[in-house]
């Protein structure tokens, strides 16, 4: 059975009466739309947030998933994946606060070799 | 009249609307000028994408979506903007790299391209009737933060462990990360010096 064909079935109970396969459409879109972001943009900052769009497009369609199956265990994964995120944001904003300590004004992504050494 | 009163059902309008803000939310995370306002659009995206949780039952990741994220996670990324004083519009219309922006759209095409093709292909996953045992089912009789803590606190126990060491390393590591350059750990250095001489004395 193809994913699609998985997705158009719906769940007893207590299933949503849009289509789970929509929720993977936002899903893919908000992906996309992060990593263009990471790709043209030149500022750290923004590219982390991008980032974190990418993250919670994943973890959009991890919950999409959970509610099809209807298993638990996806929403366990976005517990998870928060974790890690916050995580990630914390080191990940201590290194562009070490950027700008020896670059001041506009540093971009350009700068990070200046951490070497 | 009954299409449009299906169409019009309280899940389809919540849905259209999550999904339309969160989407609207991320392009101008990627086109703000200001990381300010883009720091302020990613909030309006992850409200959006909390929505969408409430709708597909996850009240849970919800509530963590908006204190966790939108909370600390974007109040973060605001600190530091207002910390490292770049909070001011930068030139986005020139492009850094001849060709860049044509490639990252291009690439991005490529990935929703991708998407697409995955969502239409087979796969070895089995449907839900066949993955009996390794699940868990969602009980409708229980609240959600409930059948959370229990496979949380059960079949996860060691990795939500695990989670506590990380954030115990990320912040040690943005400690390290972010302390003035040159300094070497002389804070640390003085301190055992003064135990010392106390110790001494």
């Amino acid at each position: 059975m193809t994913l699609a064909a998985l997705l158009a079935q719906g769940v007893p109970d207590r299933a949503p009466s849009v289509a789970h396969g929509a929720y993977l459409i936002i899903a893919a879109l908000l992906f996309t739309i992060g990593a263009v972001g990471v790709l043209v943009r030149r500022n750290v900052l923004v590219m982390f947030m991008c980032v974190e769009l990418m993250l919670n497009a994943v973890n959009l369609s991890f919950v999409a998933f959970a509610s099809k199956l209807n298993d638990a265990n996806g929403q366990v994964a976005v517990f998870f994946t928060l974790v890690v995120a916050a995580a990630e944001v914390v080191v990940g904003l201590g290194i562009v606060v070490a950027i700008f300590r020896r670059k001041k004004g506009t540093a971009t992504a350009d700068d990070v070799h200046i951490l070497s050494g | 009249m009954l299409v449009a009163a299906e169409v019009l059902s309280v899940d389809n309008v919540v849905f259209v609307i999550g999904a339309m803000v969160s989407l609207i939310g991320a392009f101008f995370v990627v086109t703000s000028r200001n990381p300010v306002h883009a720091a302020l659009n990613l909030v309006v995206t992850l409200f959006g994408v909390a929505v969408l949780f409430v709708s597909l039952h996850a009240t849970f990741l919800a509530a963590v979506q908006v204190i966790v994220y939108a909370g600390a996670i974007v109040v973060l990324f605001l600190f530091v903007i207002m910390l490292l004083g770049v909070d001011r519009e930068e030139a986005i219309e020139a492009e850094p790299l001849r060709g860049q922006r044509p490639v990252a759209f291009a690439l991005g095409a490529l990935i929703l391209g991708e998407l697409a093709l995955l969502s239409s292909m087979r796969f070895a996953t089995p449907p839900a009737e066949v993955l009996e045992g390794s699940i868990t089912p969602l009980d409708p009789s229980k609240t959600n933060v409930e059948q959370l803590a229990e496979v949380i606190f059960t079949r996860y126990l060691l990795a939500f462990e695990m989670t506590s060491v990380l954030l115990v390393i990320a912040v040690v590591g943005a400690v390290v990360l972010a302390r003035k350059p040159g300094r070497g750990f002389g804070l640390l250095a003085s301190r055992v010096e003064d135990d010392a001489t106390e110790n001494a004395a």
